[in-house]
């Protein structure tokens, strides 16, 4: 060791203390520590002399691998963040093999997210998040979860356990532990110690774990083999702890039972869940807050929107500012019907004038998750929006927008467009300003990390898509071609034989696939896609213009953003004719997010410029993370969404086919109305884009 | 001189004897009645696997039609669907296609995903289709007129849309449209254990998931589980495979290919049984 450690050593520290703690064991080890010394020794002396002394403290806990992992550990942190981090992590080898379960058999949630929040979506009910958080819980519209789950010392099992969590706080929502204000009425009432939180906890999980045994026997079979894995405490409990909670077990039982049960068990001891987590009242109760105003007021527009509907004029035109209309309160009704599927057991009908009326899809949504919160349809509900709910769309003040620009700014030079009015049904002629703005190419470095980030994605799209271009299509009958087609000439030869005329069609061609296609890409550069989705979006993009390029396609990229009415604003990356250079990669990775969304002028300016190009085939692909949007509030929601729609069914009727790539997950709402049920597809998951992009391409024009 | 038989498939022949087991879903039987008593063709619309061929064959049973399929792809032709001359032995014979047949034996005529023939093979059904119910066979100079028992039926799925195939409207608007879709639960779960023999609690539990994949659709699957993907795992349940493994190959792998999908759904399927 002395021949190794000299540098390190000095008349304060020799090697005798590592050597003789060393000396204890077999000579195998030995010779690992002695080896792997030397070759740290070589790059730092005072690492190895670290290593060599807390060597022998970690032969004892951990077999050579985890050793040798040990020290690549350090070594590693050494090359990236220098001598002290390395030092500290040789210094710390209890603290790593203790970890060391957890760093094999942990599961980061990162990676599960996508499976999880797909599982939970397949359960039903609201679509629910799945994020990181410090405490483990649901403020009913995300699930928090922590971010790496090692306990167990297999992979499978600990995803089983993040499953569990997901699932109890899923169940939490579906079968009411929030609904109807009754437990957050109960908290509000009472003062609550954090423990008696956690008895009542306990009590409703018992409630919660029946309905899952009843309706989901799997998970159930899987819950309850964790809880006996790692609640091993629970035989300590009570035992009279079954008798006393059998009721909670009947399918009868709410939330309502379980508070019951727990006034009259207070001081208790709550027996310990794996899964269960933790309640945050008051989480529940601002995010709940948040959406029964939301959910009221949409569910308001649309019971209005219903009325118009079937009186063929728009309600309460002649009070401009009327929130609600209260002489449509008697026109409307709801009846309740059994539905052993949805929470509660209920779903409800819409009557409008004695007669049942059928919502679209969004309005079903939102009328299932007032069912979820409240358990029914208050009737004080009914009752149609006024054209002051309509306008101001929901929850925000209205702005004078356009006061904003008065005076300020020139319109020449731009383009005006119209824009459609839903609740007039006529378009305001030339009502919105439109401009070109340049974009700033940046540098290359994005785009060169884009590619070596894809690097194999990129291979395998430019081969499928060569394969497109490079299908030598054999045409059949062909007046002209290579060979003969056997089939058309043996039907010619039989018309010949009775006496018709010989067919002229008798040959095939190979051709290359003549695309004759267009491809407009419209990209989303709004405020809200600024971070993760404006890395994917221009990802995205340079996979797409890769293929594209591959294909020999002639396609466009703009941005499109907005302030305003007098200020839409579109972002030319590659215009048609421009060739796909260094230029036109540096703007793509110069794009940034800006403002808002008000779409119906991009979409009207870009079919122009899309329609002035000679092509069979026009296509214009939107790529976008929400709804139509501005500073202005009348153009949020409704009128937003009916204004966009026009736009692309003007799109249409040019010739040019319409379609969304969105990574809004409400998308389904509005979409289909916008584009179609068939022309929009939603993107779960944004690092998914990418890929996702190029493969709906091809699907889209093959 | 030898004559050969001519050796020719003859659909027409062949009329459907026993009862296909169909459960109507809404009134489609009736519509599908009084489009046929007014000689008016019907276009099936909906997803893959939700009975419109069971109906078809249903309604051929129920008239006492024969039932006449073509399954239509890039390459049929019109004479592949009207006839074409043929030389054996010599001589020159005319043979009639599926859709010449149909109508000569006054048969069904099943065009089975319809969208996915050329536009210029489509348009043959044209004169069919509408009030003038005859078939114009140019070669043979005839113009075939339908009796009143024949009828044009087609089918196609409105999900899949490519902007290079579509249906165009003067084609589509000579059709009575008829919506399928997967039946409600109660529905669904009879006709699952009908087909297949399960008892009701399984049967029940595997339409539970069908709805849980529907749930995804849009949100990564294109097209949630179809009734026919259900009874396929019910059959393979029924002969002895594990529900959990019976919906995995049946289903979730029938339904997609992306890893975290195929995990999700396998989850969805192991906590219901």
């Amino acid at each position: 060791m002395d021949v190794y450690l000299d540098p390190a050593l000095s008349s304060r520290r020799t090697a005798a203390g590592p050597a003789s703690e060393l000396a204890a064991f077999p000579p195998r080890e030995q010779g690992f520590v002695l080896h792997w010394g030397a070759v740290i020794a070589r790059d730092n002396a005072e690492l190895a002399y670290q290593f060599t002394a807390f060597a022998p403290r970690g032969l004892r806990l951990m077999d050579p691998d985890a050793m040798e992992s040990w020290l690549l550990y350090a070594m590693d942190l050494y090359d990236k963040k220098g001598q002290v981090p390395a030092i500290r992590a040789f210094q710390d080898v209890e603290g790593f093999a203790a970890n060391r379960q957890e760093r094999l058999a942990g599961i980061v949630l990162e990676d599960i997210s996508g499976v999880l929040e797909r599982f939970v979506c397949g359960l039903n009910g609201r679509a629910l998040r799945i994020a990181v958080g410090e405490r483990c819980h649901t403020d009913t519209e995300t699930i928090f979860l922590p971010g790496v789950v090692g306990r167990l010392p297999e992979k499978e099992a600990n995803f089983r356990l993040y499953k569990a969590m997901t699932v109890h706080q899923w169940a939490q929502g579906w079968y009411g532990t929030w609904r109807g204000n009754v437990l957050l009425d109960a908290v509000a009432r009472e003062e609550l110690s954090a423990s008696a939180v956690d008895l009542f906890h306990a009590l409703e999980t018992v409630r919660l774990d029946a309905c899952i045994e009843r309706d989901f026997p799997g998970l159930h079979r899987d819950m309850q083999a964790l809880r006996l894995a790692l609640d091993t405490q629970l035989q300590a409990y009570a035992p009279d702890w079954q008798d006393i909670v059998r009721p909670l077990r009947d399918p009868a039982a709410r939330v309502r039972d379980s508070l019951a049960l727990w006034a009259d068990l207070s001081g208790h001891r709550a027996p310990p869940c794996c899964y269960r987590g933790e309640l945050l009242p008051e989480a529940v109760r601002a995010r709940m807050q948040i959406r029964a105003a939301l959910d009221r007021d949409s569910f308001r527009i649309a019971l209005a929107r219903l009325v118009e509907e079937q009186d063929k004029q728009a309600p309460g035109e002649d009070r401009p500012d009327a929130e609600t209309l209260p002489e449509t309160a008697a026109r409307l009704g709801t009846r309740a019907k059994e539905d052993p599927d949805s929470p509660e057991g209920l779903t409800y009908e819409l009557f409008l004038d004695g007669k049942p009326v059928a919502p679209p899809e969004d309005v079903v949504s939102t009328m299932e998750s007032i069912i979820q919160d409240l358990g029914e349809i208050p009737p004080e509900y009914l009752v149609a929006a006024g054209p002051g709910l309509y306008r101001r769309g929901l929850g925000s003040e209205g702005k004078d927008a356009d006061s904003a620009w008065a005076g300020t700014y020139h319109e020449e030079g731009a383009f005006a467009y119209d824009e459609w009015d839903f609740s007039r049904q006529h378009h305001r002629k030339g009502w919105c300003i439109l401009r070109e703005h340049e974009v700033k190419p940046a540098g290359l470095a994005f785009y060169h990390a884009t590619l070596r980030k894809h690097g194999g994605l990129i291979k395998s799209l430019r081969r499928t898509f060569e394969v497109l271009r490079g299908e030598d299509r054999i045409l059949k009958r062909q007046p002209y071609g290579e060979d003969v087609d056997i089939d058309a000439l043996v039907e010619a030869y039989a018309d010949a034989r009775v006496g018709l005329e010989m067919g002229e069609r008798l040959f095939t061609r190979r051709q290359q696939d003549d695309r004759n296609i267009a491809v407009m890409l419209m990209v989303d550069m709004s405020g809200s896609t600024k971070g993760w989705i404006n890395q994917a979006e221009r990802e995205a993009l340079i996979l797409l213009s890769a293929a594209l390029e591959t294909l020999g396609d002639r396609f466009a990229v703009y941005g499109f953003s907005g302030w305003t009415r007098k200020r839409c604003e579109v972002f030319p990356v590659k215009r048609f004719g421009e060739p796909y250079d260094d230029l036109a990669k540096g703007r793509i990775c110069g794009i940034e997010p800006r403002d808002y969304t008000r779409m119906g002028a991009p979409i009207r300016h870009l079919t122009g410029l899309l329609r002035a190009q000679d092509a069979r085939i026009k296509l214009l692909i939107t790529l976008s993370d929400g709804k139509p949007d501005d500073y202005d509030p009348a153009y949020r929601g409704e009128y937003g969404i009916e204004d966009t729609r026009q736009a692309l069914f003007e799109a249409r009727l040019d010739g040019v086919h319409p379609f969304c790539i969105t990574i809004d997950e409400t998308g389904p709402e509005y979409l289909p109305h916008m584009y179609g049920a068939a022309n929009y597809v939603l993107v779960a998951d944004v690092a998914r884009l990418p890929a996702k992009v190029s493969e709906i391409y091809r699907r889209l024009t093959s | 001189m030898q004559q050969h038989e001519l050796r020719v498939l003859k659909p027409e022949e062949y009329f459907i004897e026993v009862e296909p087991y169909y459960e109507p879903v809404a009134d489609e039987v009736t519509v599908f009645e009084a489009a046929y008593a007014n000689g008016l063709p019907i276009l099936l619309k909906g997803p893959t696997g939700c009975g419109k061929t069971r109906f078809m064959e249903y309604m051929a049973w129920r008239l006492k039609r024969p039932l006449i399929t073509v399954s239509c792809h890039d390459d049929l032709t019109s004479s592949d669907l009207v006839g074409r001359f043929l030389v054996k032995g010599g001589e020159t014979i005319w043979v009639d296609g599926p859709l010449a047949r149909a109508v000569r034996a006054g048969g069904i005529c099943y065009l089975d995903e319809v969208v996915e023939a050329r536009k210029d093979t489509t348009v043959v059904i044209h004169p069919l289709a509408d009030d003038r119910r005859v078939l114009p066979i140019e070669k043979l100079g005839e113009l075939l007129e339908a009796p009143t028992e024949f009828c044009l039926a087609m089918s196609y799925n409105p999900g899949y849309q490519s902007v290079l195939k579509d249906l165009k409207q003067s084609t589509r608007q000579r059709f009575v449209a008829l919506e399928f879709s997967y039946p409600a639960a109660a529905l669904e779960q009879t006709i699952v254990e009908r087909e297949s023999g399960i008892d009701p609690a399984l049967a029940r539990q595997l339409v539970k998931f069908a709805h849980m994949t529907r749930n995804l659709k849009g949100q990564g699957l294109d097209e949630g589980a179809s009734t026919r993907l259900l009874v396929h795992a019910a059959k393979l349940i029924h002969s002895g495979v594990a529900p959990v493994v019976a919906c995995r190959s049946a289903i979730a792998q029938a339904l997609t290919d992306d890893a975290d999908m195929l995990s999700a759904v396998n989850e969805l399927s192991a906590s219901l049984f």
